[in-house]
């Protein structure tokens, strides 16, 4: 029995993260950051707030992935983080269209 | 591990197989542990979610009601200060995955010093914000309790914001009135994030005692991954609070 | 003329309860207040949810009294909003939502997957210790005066029209919510990483797939009413005008936060009896559940589809037209699963074997009463009915039908199918179908006129109300003091059994399930080792073969 459970859990190598990863990572995170500070003293309208978001779910996903592990688990833990950022979204999204069909008049 | 079979002496019979030390009884194999702690972790990470979802509600809409307030109001958050934060938190992640690299190759010596950075760069992290409320105390932008709308009604009257903001124009009264909504938000998740900062670094202050001890280099690496997963997840919080509140609404 | 029963005991003559048992392993008060073992942790939660059933059902008493009148002449209007107040948010918070999962679930998920102990024993035994600290806190408020918000703390009335304890309420609703979290997270962990082998998703029973999908609800959901509440506490207390209309704030959005969670919560409280019901219709059936694989699907279905349908409970409150289609339709669809449940278990019962033990009579009751209260949700859920229909007692009645005549049954259900395992004793039978159908008999007196006066145009909430509703009232105050002799009944007999009541044996009911192949009350590590699961769940013909196996092995 005690193989058989070994079998089954070691189907995910305990897969070690090189430092070389986390360094690349760290400065990808760096100058995104100092990307978004750099795009957001430009006036570009309606767009700030899209690539401001847009640069933050970019360094947010590095995070997740490299840092966190998730390229290098299982899909459990992949489905766990998907689900979790779609029900995150749900409460927004639903919310605030909510809020934005006000707008619209009654019909 | 030979201590293992002494002490499990019942269990052994069921387990041929010797296990670690710190193999908890209900568990059949070190994996089936790892895995499973690993996966409350993130469990306990979507709660995190969830929990700062109803603030990012809140304020996503209040700044679609009250766009004008929002964007005046954002423009007394130091943008240098907001970035050197965000550096400093991303370094500390950095830090923090290098722990754990650290404890799964057994470094003692480098996971103590990486835990130690970490600590350092989260205090630091804290400091800086202590700056930036100690500055908002000052300027009477703190909500409910000590809070003028001056520098929003007569935005001339706020010469350092001012000289950076030049197109800033005076709010109307019922307008300016919303600011404080604005600094409520803003205290309220920076507030909750700070929270979880400070629990973080109360619990690596505990973590690198326990590291110089020995306890996470024996091959039982659970609990700084788990940190870990903690850490980088306030770090994400972060890097969607700071572009939300400092960053987009710096042009009208 | 005896009723045909499945039940088989042992030789009462030379019968005995197993001397190490989870319950004799350790002696004192510390190894009780110190345990990781999952089966000492939901005798706690028993105890302690029964406790506060038992001051909620009070103050339903209360409630019930009040009303016999017209005029507001037992307690002052002010009172009456306390006493419904502290009704919701006791029975809600701190008897459904950790009913079946704390209790139940608690005892026998670890024994239907095979293993020795759930994933997290110590955050299993913090969940408790939370329940227990947020129940003093909701004795505080009770005992400083109450809070009358009702117990969705509707704003602004919850924030700035009331001077009464909603911060100490909402705190300890707060600190019970993550009682709830923890052992929803505990639950999926270990429904995903401690199943013994040959227990693949589909073998398992399917009381774990409900409970698995009430879990993925609570560690989803109770955190936004964990933020909803800091905020109703930050807005009571700073002052900041978020839900404040005169500051610009917006009271729906409270209502948006506090209903994303609160829809979700119903399902947590229903899901987990739903799985009792499929346990039980299945044991007293002799058949396996029809459709396996519907009712799974079906429950992680109700999960995941209860998260989109919360603005159902704010239709008239202001939402946009165009928001309330969508929620509108898509409460239309969370039926659909419900639905399959029901008729799956009506399939199952289709040329079986039907016995009427008790947990039998609460299923049935269960199955009628769940079907009329989600009737009339559908009814709810259609918005033009609803404008007619809410904040009246057509939802009091409809959400009592279906938490009442539906949960609460199916705890009933539970507790005593479960009762011979956990004890090792059984249960009076005769007193406790009495007492079965003394709570059905009770349940509709009580709560169908409930409906008609919802129809009539009742508001909920009011001490007072016209005159021409008296008659309806009365019936319904004389149906809740059936209900409460029949919700008392098993408290006596189930507290006598634990002494008098006949000696159980491994498997009184010939269930099949891991938790009926091993002692009554099971061992502290539940089985003496790890089963390998060979067969389908509710497989009766292994059960046989096993049973020829024994009688073969004697001598």
């Amino acid at each position: 029995m005690s193989e058989q459970a070994r079998h089954e859990n070691e189907n995910h190598e305990h897969h070690i993260v090189s430092p070389i990863i986390y360094l690349a990572v760290g400065a990808a995170l760096l100058f995104g950051t100092g990307l978004t500070v750099a795009v957001s003293y430009i006036d570009l309208g309606v767009f700030n707030p899209i690539i401001a978001l847009g640069i933050a779910v970019v360094k947010a996903t590095l995070v997740v992935l490299f840092f966190m592990h998730v390229k290098y688990s299982t899909k459990l833990t992949k489905l766990t983080v998907l689900a979790g950022i779609f029900v995150f979204l749900a409460l927004i999204g639903m919310t605030l269209a909510d809020y934005i069909s006000r707008a619209w008049g009654r019909w | 591990m030979s201590d293992s079979s002494a002490v499990h002496g019942a269990v052994a019979e069921v387990h041929p197989h010797e296990h670690p030390s710190y193999q908890r009884h209900h568990f059949e194999t070190i994996e089936q542990q790892f895995d499973t702690t690993n996966f409350a972790m993130w469990l306990f990470l979507l709660t995190e979610i969830m929990f700062f979802g109803g603030l990012f509600t809140a304020y996503l809409i209040m700044r679609n009601w009250y766009y004008p307030a929002f964007v005046e109001a954002s423009h007394q958050l130091n943008v240098g200060w907001g970035t050197a934060n965000t550096a400093v938190l991303i370094t500390s992640s950095f830090t923090m995955a290098m722990g754990v690299w650290n404890a799964e190759l057994r470094r003692k010596g480098g996971l103590v010093l990486c835990l130690v950075l970490t600590f350092i760069l989260g205090l630091a992290f804290l400091g800086i914000k202590t700056i930036e409320y100690h500055e908002k105390w000052e300027k009477y932008h703190i909500p409910g309790i000590r809070y003028s709308e001056s520098a929003f009604l007569n935005p001339a009257s706020d010469p350092e914001v001012h000289k950076s903001y030049p197109d800033d124009k005076p709010l109307a009264p019922d307008m300016a009135a919303h600011t404080e909504m604005y600094f409520f938000l803003y205290f309220a998740m920076t507030g909750m994030h700070a929270l979880h900062m400070i629990i973080g670094i109360a619990i690596l202050g505990f973590m690198i005692f326990r590291a110089r001890a020995g306890a996470y280099t024996t091959g039982h690496v659970t609990f700084v991954e788990n940190f870990g997963l903690y850490w980088h997840f306030v770090d994400i919080i972060w890097i969607f609070l700071f572009p939300l509140l400092y960053l987009i609404s710096r042009h009208q | 003329m005896s009723a045909p029963t499945i039940v088989s005991l042992p030789d009462q003559s030379t019968a005995r309860i197993p001397k190490v048992n989870f319950l004799t392993k350790e002696n004192g008060l510390l190894s009780w207040l110190l345990t990781g073992d999952h089966k000492r942790i939901a005798t706690l939660y028993l105890i302690s949810i029964t406790f506060f059933f038992f001051i909620g059902g009070a103050l339903a008493g209360l409630i019930r009294l009040e009303l016999l009148t017209p005029q507001t002449d037992l307690m002052a209007a002010d009172t009456y909003n306390k006493v419904f107040t502290m009704h919701g948010v006791i029975m809600v918070f701190f008897f459904l939502v950790p009913s079946v999962p704390a209790t139940i679930g608690n005892f026998v998920i670890p024994l239907m997957v095979g293993a020795k102990d759930l994933a997290l024993p110590k955050i299993n035994l913090l969940s408790w210790y939370l329940y227990v600290i947020a129940g003093c806190m909701a004795i505080y408020t009770m005992a400083a005066g109450g809070v009358d918000t009702g117990w969705t703390f509707t704003t602004p009335l919850s924030t700035h029209y009331l001077n009464t304890h909603v911060i100490s309420t909402g705190l300890a609703i707060f600190v019970a919510g993550f009682s709830s979290i923890f052992t929803g997270l505990n639950f999926i962990v270990t429904i995903h990483k401690m199943r013994c082998p040959g227990m693949t998703w589909f073998r398992l029973p399917l009381f774990v797939w409900s409970n698995y999908a009430a879990s993925i609800l609570m560690v989803l959901g109770t955190p936004v009413l964990a933020i909803t509440l800091v905020l109703v506490v930050l807005e009571r207390t700073v002052g900041i005008g978020v839900f404040d209309p005169a500051k610009g704030g917006d009271p729906l959005l409270f209502q948006h936060l506090f209903w994303f969670y609160s829809h979700p919560a119903v399902y947590i409280m229903i899901l987990p009896g739903m799985g009792v019901i499929s346990e039980v219709v299945s044991t007293f059936s002799r058949k396996r559940v029809f459709g396996y694989t519907a009712v799974a699907f079906s429950s992680v279905a109700i999960a995941v589809f209860g998260f989109f349908v919360w603005a159902h409970h704010m239709f008239i409150m202001g939402i946009s037209n165009y928001a309330a289609l969508v929620f509108s339709l898509l409460t239309m669809l969370v039926a659909v699963p419900s639905a399959i449940k029901i008729f799956n278990w009506a399939f199952t019962l289709y040329k079986g074997s039907i016995t009427f033990e008790t947990p039998m009579l609460y299923a049935f009751g269960f199955m009628g009463l769940f079907t009329i209260g989600g009737m009339t949700g559908v009814f709810l859920g259609s918005t033009g009915t609803d404008i007619h229909l809410t904040e009246t007692y057509f939802i009091v009645a409809h959400f009592h039908f279906v938490m009442v005549g539906g949960m609460l049954m199916a705890f009933l259900s539970g507790i005593h199918f479960w009762w011979p395992k956990w004890t090792g004793r059984m249960y009076p039978e005769k007193i406790s179908q009495l007492a079965a159908v003394v709570t059905f008999i009770g349940f509709n007196f009580t709560f169908f006129p409930q409906f008609i006066l919802g129809t009539l145009g009742m508001p909920r909430r009011y001490a007072a109300y016209p005159p021409e509703f008296q008659v309806l009232n009365v019936f319904s105050t004389a149906g809740a003091s059936i209900l409460g002799v029949g919700y008392l009944l098993p408290i006596l007999y189930l507290t006598w059994s634990l002494k008098y009541g006949a000696i159980a044996g491994n498997n009184p009911w010939q269930a099949t399930g891991l938790e009926w192949q091993i002692q009554s009350p099971p061992l502290t590590e539940n089985f003496p080792a790890i089963p390998i699961m060979d067969h389908e769940a509710y497989d009766y013909e292994w059960l046989e073969h096993e049973q020829q196996k024994e009688v073969a092995s004697v001598g």
